[in-house]
Parts: C-alpha cells; structure tokens; sequence
C-alpha cells in the first residue's frame, strides 16, 4: 500500500497552490461582494488549462486519473467556492456526460474548446417537480423528424449563466417512467433555449445557478447522449463519478479552515494565554484535524477505486455523505473558534459557513445518499 | 536566436528563515525560482516567440534544482541544463559566475538573461561577473527590452528614474520587477515538460579546476537581526512629555 502521490501529480499541485495562493486568495472578498469571478481569474485559468482538467489528453485536456484529479481539487478547494464551483460543475458533471457516454464526432465536436475553457459546461436535471425524486422529470423531448423537440423547464442549474453546452435530461417515452429518460447535449444557441430567472443565493458567490426555458427547443438528433431511454442511467453515472471530485475540493476546504483557525488560536490571547491553551479550545481544534485526516483518507481511496474501474456506487455516496457532513461540522467549529472575528463577512470564515452548507444538499441531498448506501447494503446482504 | 537564462533556486520569499548551528536551516523549506530569475525567463520566452530560436535555462546547485528547471520548461523553454556542484565545498558568486563562464565558453549565445538579484544572497553579482568573464557588454535591473536586427533598446530602472540604453548582441541583461508579468505553467504544459531535454553536467566535466574556482568570499557569521521591541508612548501634560522626549532622545536613543 503506498500513500504517496505521484511526483507528477505534486508538481501539478504545487503549481495550483501557486496560481491560488498568488491570483484568486487576493480576490476572494472581491468575488464575494460583487457576485462576480473577475475576468483577469477566468483568463489566467484558461491558460493554465484548469478548464481541461478532467477531459482527456488527446482531446486538448490534462488526461489524469481520479486520485490525481482529487489532488488538484483539494488544492482548489482551499480557496473561494464559487470560483472552485464555477471550474469544478465545469469539469465535474458538465463534461463527464460527453467524455464517458459521448461519440467521437460528440468529443471532437464540443471537448476541445471545453478543455480550453472556450465554452463551459453544464448539466441540467432538476426541475421544480423533480429534485432528489430525480425521475420524476417533466421536460419532454419529442422526435420530428431528424430533431428533438423539448418542452419543459429545469431549475438551479449551477453555471446556467456561465455556460455554453448542457447536459440535459429529458423524457423521450413517458410511458417508460426512469426508462424514458434521455440525455441530450443541448447549445444556448439553439432555437427555443431561454436562460430564466438567476437564483440569489445564501453563497457560493461568483457561481451563477438559474432556470432554463425549452420551448419547442430544437435539438439535433446527432445531439442524443448515449442510448435512447439511458438518461436516468447517465445521469446517475455522472453524478456519482462527480462524488469523489467534490469531496476532494470540500477536503480542501476543511484543510484550509483549520489552517486558519490554528493561525488564529496560537495568536490570539485571552486570559493571558494563546487560546489554544485552553482545552475546550484544543479539543475543538483536535477533533477538526482527526476528521479531515479520515475524509483525506476515504477520499483517496475512492479516487483509487474509481481508477481501478471498481464499482463505487456505495462508496461514492458514503463519501459524498461524509465530505459534505465533515465540511460543515469543520466551518462549525473553525467559526466557533474564531469567536466574534468568525461572524464578520471581511473575513472568510461565515464565507466557508455559509458555502459549506450547500453541500449537504447539491448533487445528491445528505438524506439521498444514505438511501443509496442503505439501498447497496441491502442489495449486498440479499445477495 | 540562441538565448539562455541563468536561474537559481531560492526560499520561497514567505518563508521564516530559521538558523541553526550558525547555518540557515533548510529543513521544511518550500523552494521557488527567484523570482527575478522568473521575469528572465518569461522575456526570454517571449522573445523566441517573436524571433525564433532556442531558449535554454541553466542552473546550479544540486538534483533538487530539477523540479525549478521542470517549471522554467512547463512555462516554454526548451532545454534545460544542470551543473552540479554538490562537490564543491566553498562557494560564493565568483564560483558560480566562473562555473558558468566555463560552461559558455563553447556555446553559441546570442542572449543570456538573469534576475537582477536573487531573494536570498541579493548580491546581484552573479549577472555582472559572468558577464565580465565572457566579455560581453551587460545591462541590469531592465525593465524593458526591445529588439530591432541586431539594435537592442533597453530601458533600465536607475532608482526610480528611467535610462534608456542602446546596444547590440551578445549581450547579458538582468531582470528588474516590471519587465513583464511571468506566466504560469500550464497544467498540460507541465505534463509535456517531462519530455523535454534536461542535462545534468557534473562541474568536473567542465574544463575547470577546482582550485582556480575557490570562493573568495568568508562568511563569518550568520545572524538574524535583532527584534523589533514595542514602541514607548509618553503621557501626561504636553509639556512634560516634549520634555520627556528629548530626554530620551539624548540619553537613550544618543541621537541628539
């Protein structure tokens, strides 16, 4: 068993700490308050192919395994979330679909210039009647002629704004329920594609998620994802190849909340001693440390069984239940510490809090992945 | 146009220095290339870009200045070149700017860039030196650098103001803060890098002999300096604290 990353893979997240620590950290206040990644960030992430990060080689990206691509995630997730979530919905669920279930013409079509960061990607499932009842989708997709027709209206589409192609589910054949549903690769430019309303929201500033509208909204036929009646399938799939990735930038996260409340305890003084003199400060400070190393654990050994081509349905979803969970149990107490300093918004700790709590939510609700890791229990005991 | 770029390896400028057994320690330390070096490198990048040619880094120290040379390649140099000097025992600036003359003294150079100093020694000597060795005319602390034929237009920082210089190649110059805004690496760009050349030239393949490259340097001591104490703030009647001052100023601060 080697717990060592790839020297490679150091290297390439030495180079990430850098572009971090020198470019984004500078502008976190900044992405905060006005809502907005500056143009300068996107710029600098683009030429340095953060974009391309999960995409294949041949296809102008990085061509890199899951354990590294959790390395480099971690090193992102230290910085602002929405700028984390803006490159990560991009390269986590917005181009899996494409690169694991697309064609050739598919790839060569829309991966290059995705890899680029020349069109950011997104995908689409929820809708207002269909959040973690996931199958229960009411976009339509009728066939005429060599086009699909889609009706219908998704919601909280993170990088709605942002992007240029979708991954979206829709029913093809409602008389089959799951087995009905679609995947399409959908452009903003096709006819009857309308951007909706954009969400405010609690955090995740700089990261855009809105509504969008297909009315009579023509796609190719060329444009189906994957099998007719797989949609459900792929959508899953894409999700859970999503879960290893989006604990890692969590990990990266936690990491950096406790890098910041140890700063913080060893400095500040009361009673005459640095507060982590204090046991109940101590205490708080340890308990964070020991969850972060378990997550960094279990995360790395998900990434590693994701490479090895194993089955981690199971896995995955306990991972993304325990990420999700520690990140906030983490911001709780990095804020506790702080005291006062961590509820005031110049300082990015009630930032991390307010980020940390969407977590438990998106991409599969807390409750949803028990009922996964319950479920594969089951399936696992009746065998 | 064969340019070449001399980098070094340096602390990475966040870094606490910490000494122990009368040397600096270091044990932890995260490494970065000086970040003059850096702007050296980019313009030298720039300008194969814009007139063709080769651009080589050269370094010296030992294995672990590799990782360095792996950046200066991800950024866009083609080669990079690594004399080891981990045998040589006494070492200041004179050693390194002859180790490197001795390595150019067969090479075709048309150009050779540097930092105006490195972040730790600062001593801006190295450029100078090799300069000298070489006999080629050389420019420091540039901060823009223009090329037309064989004319070159250099504008150099002279402490604050501006001094426009023309000259022509070969030519050394050394890098100063706002000669450019240096590229990071590409993520595919670092994984591309593993492939591309890296020397490695033990210093007694150079022609060379030790005794000729000894320091002529001694470094006695190696100290930090002394701790900024907190500040005294005077109170009471205005006139008594102007009183109180100027006491202090004589007797304690000896300055009047």
């Amino acid at each position: 068993m080697d717990f060592r990353l790839d020297e490679d893979i150091e290297f390439l997240k030495s180079n990430i700490r850098k572009f971090v620590e020198e470019e984004v950290e500078k502008v976190a206040m900044q992405i905060e308050k006005e809502d907005r990644v500056p143009e300068r960030i996107i710029q600098l992430s683009k030429e340095m192919g953060l974009f391309g990060l999960s995409i294949p080689e041949e296809y102008g990206g990085l061509g890199i395994g899951m354990v590294g691509k959790c390395a480099l995630y971690e090193e992102l997730g230290k910085t602002h979330n929405g700028f984390t979530t803006l490159i990560g919905a991009h390269t986590g669920i917005g181009t899996v679909g494409i690169v694991e279930m697309g064609n050739d013409e598919q790839k060569e079509k829309y991966l290059p210039a995705m890899a680029a960061g020349e069109k950011i990607g997104a995908f689409a499932l929820t809708e207002p009647a269909a959040g973690s009842n996931a199958s229960n989708l009411k976009t339509t997709a009728a066939k005429k002629g060599d086009k699909y027709i889609l009706n219908g209206t998704k919601h909280y589409i993170t990088n709605a704004t942002e992007a240029d192609v979708f991954t979206v589910m829709a029913v093809t054949d409602p008389s089959k329920g799951a087995k009905g549903i679609t995947s399409f690769i959908v452009e903003k430019g096709f006819p009857g594609f309308h951007l909706g309303a954009v969400e405010e929201k609690m955090g995740l500033k700089g990261s855009h998620s809105a509504e969008l509208i297909f009315e009579d909204c023509e796609v190719p036929e060329e444009n189906v994802l994957g099998e007719l009646g797989k949609g459900y399938v792929n959508a899953l799939k894409i999700l859970a190849n999503g879960r290893a990735g989006l604990a890692a930038r969590n990990l990266g996260s936690c990491q950096k909340l406790l890098d910041m409340s140890l700063a913080y305890v060893e400095d500040r003084v009361q009673f005459g001693v640095p507060i982590i003199e204090h046991q109940a400060v101590a205490h708080m400070v340890a308990e964070m440390a020991v969850e972060i190393e378990a997550l960094r654990s279990f995360t790395y050994r998900v990434a590693w069984m994701v490479e090895e081509g194993k089955k981690v349905i199971k896995e995955a979803a306990m991972l993304k239940l325990y990420g999700s969970e520690v990140y906030n149990r983490v911001a709780d107490k990095a804020l506790q510490v702080h005291g006062g300093l961590g509820y005031i918004s110049d300082y990015p700790i009630e930032r991390f809090y307010r980020d940390a709590r969407i977590t438990r939510i998106y991409e599969g609700t807390s409750e949803i992945q028990k009922n996964i890791i319950a479920g594969q229990l089951r399936k696992e005991y009746n065998q | 146009m064969n340019i070449y770029v001399i980098m070094k390896r340096t602390f990475d400028t966040e870094e606490k220095i910490v000494i122990e057994n009368g040397q600096i320690s270091d044990e932890g330390v995260e490494f970065i290339i000086n970040p003059y070096d850096e702007y050296a490198i980019e313009e030298a990048i720039r300008l194969r870009d814009d007139n063709g040619g080769e651009v080589t880094v050269v370094s010296i120290g030992d294995e672990e200045v590799e990782k360095e040379l792996r950046t200066a390649l991800a950024m866009g140099a083609d080669k990079a070149v690594l004399i080891n000097n981990e045998d040589i025992e006494d070492s200041d600036q004179f050693t390194t700017a002859s180790l490197l003359a001795a390595y150019f003294e067969d090479k075709e150079y048309d150009l050779i860039l540097g930092g105006n100093v490195s972040n730790d020694n600062s001593t801006g000597q190295v450029g100078p030196r090799l300069a000298e060795q070489l006999d080629i005319p050389y420019v420091t602390t540039i901060t823009k650098f223009e090329l037309d034929g064989e004319k070159v237009t250099i504008e150099r920082d002279v402490e604050g103001d501006v001094e426009v210089i023309e000259t022509s190649l070969p030519l050394l110059v050394t890098a100063q803060q706002g000669l450019n805004d240096p590229r990071y690496p590409s993520l595919p760009g670092i994984m591309k890098a593993k492939k591309k050349p890296l020397e490695e030239i033990d210093y007694d393949d150079l022609d060379i002999d030790e005794d000729e490259i000894e320091a002529k340097t001694e470094t006695v001591e190696i100290f930090l300096p002394p701790k900024k104490e907190a500040g005294k703030i005077l109170e009471g009647e205005l006139d008594e604290q102007v009183q109180e001052l100027v006491k202090l100023l004589r007797q304690e601060a000896k300055v009047i």
